[in-house]
């Protein structure tokens, strides 16, 4: 297993694909991670500091915040990648 | 008087051969000018740099002195022998290592990393496996699963949502005192084969699981315990999990090229006379 540098962005992209297509309204919500139950920006409101949120809503908060971020930059890096590969084989 | 050929006033460095160019005093200024511009051009890169990478915190990881390097490599064979790991400096301020045997560094790891891709192409050798290209490859290996174990720390850290004083320079220096592990791996498995590999590979999982506890315990552990026993238990449960990665990277980096079984009965190519 040689395991290089480029296959360790390969590997982070497909990742980032799979949390990007997990579907709100289909799947999250019916394992109970939908949106609903977090606040986003964990630490703060206007009197002081939000308790630190359990370590799922935690999970729930990155989910969100990766889909969010990621959507229109994983087109071009998906679209880059797919075109790198054909070329080089 | 009597000199021919003299050379027209405000002529730099008379008498010595300069090019005809430097007598203008508009190329004086527009040197001037330029070596101004590259000290404010040098200016920019190193604040933008600094943004990213933070050099000036950088220096202090490599402030160290042969007695510190000593000191550190003694505590990281054997751990057992220490008995004060604290820290003098309050954690969250930036400390040399050279007056702080206690505190990381970024020397040890990267001389360790070099001495470990040299190693592995020595084994290689011993082989009979060895290309040029492999100690690249064997670099760039390492380089992705230290990539790869970073982020795993970094997620752990933001998932139990603990803040600790640990910054990523300073993950990066503890992550890296695993490649001495590696080499004393490698080096046994060059000597004593197989069995040599064993005994090396679990006396260096001991001995850094022992270090990264007792050195990890001041940063992530609060010394004052608050009301909060969850966020106690929180914290224990990431630094075990980070703890237990070490000895699985230390497997999985060196499984391939330490425990290696030459193909057995491999004929001698005839020699013709």
């Amino acid at each position: 297993m040689t395991f290089s540098l480029y296959s360790l962005l390969e590997a982070g992209l497909l990742v980032v694909n799979a949390i990007a297509i997990l579907n709100e309204e289909r799947f999250l919500k019916k394992i109970g991670w939908g949106r609903e139950h977090v606040q986003p920006g964990g630490a703060y409101y206007q009197q002081g500091y939000a308790p630190p949120q359990s370590t799922k809503a935690q999970i729930i908060n990155l989910v969100n915040s990766v889909r969010t971020v990621m959507r229109f930059p994983l087109i071009i890096l998906n679209a880059v990648t797919i075109v790198l590969l054909l070329l080089a084989g | 008087m009597g000199n021919y050929g003299a050379p027209p006033p405000g002529y730099p460095g008379q008498g010595q051969p300069m090019p005809a160019y430097f007598a203008d005093p508009l190329a004086n200024v527009a040197m001037q000018y330029g070596q101004s511009l590259a000290g404010q051009g040098k200016d920019i890169v190193n604040q933008n740099l600094e943004k990213w990478i933070s050099i000036s915190t950088l220096k202090f990881y490599f402030a160290v002195d042969t007695k510190y390097v000593a000191r550190k490599l003694l505590v990281l064979f054997l751990p057992f022998v220490i008995r004060d790991w604290s820290i003098k400096f309050p954690p969250s301020q930036c400390v040399a290592p050279r007056e702080e045997p206690n505190a990381p560094d970024l020397y040890v790891p990267a001389m360790a990393f070099v001495t470990y891709i040299l190693t592995t192409g020595v084994l290689l050798g011993t082989q009979n496996r060895f290309t040029p290209e492999d100690l690249g490859g064997q670099a760039s290996q390492i380089l992705a699963w230290l990539i790869v174990e970073i982020l795993l720390v970094l997620l752990t850290f933001y998932i139990t949502n603990i803040s600790s004083n640990l910054r990523f320079l300073h993950l990066l220096a503890f992550t890296g005192y695993k490649y001495v592990g590696m080499v004393v791996c490698g080096v046994m498995s060059m000597f004593l084969s197989r069995w040599g590999y064993r005994v090396a590979l679990i006396y260096s999982s001991v001995a850094i699981v022992w270090f990264f506890l007792r050195s990890l315990k001041v940063y992530v552990l609060p010394e004052v315990m608050s009301a909060d026993r969850t966020g106690y238990r929180r914290r224990l449960w990431a630094l075990l999990f980070i703890t237990a990665l070490q000895p699985l990277m230390i497997w999985l980096l060196t499984r391939q090229i330490c425990s290696f079984e030459a193909p057995a009965a491999v004929a001698p190519p005839p020699v013709s006379y």
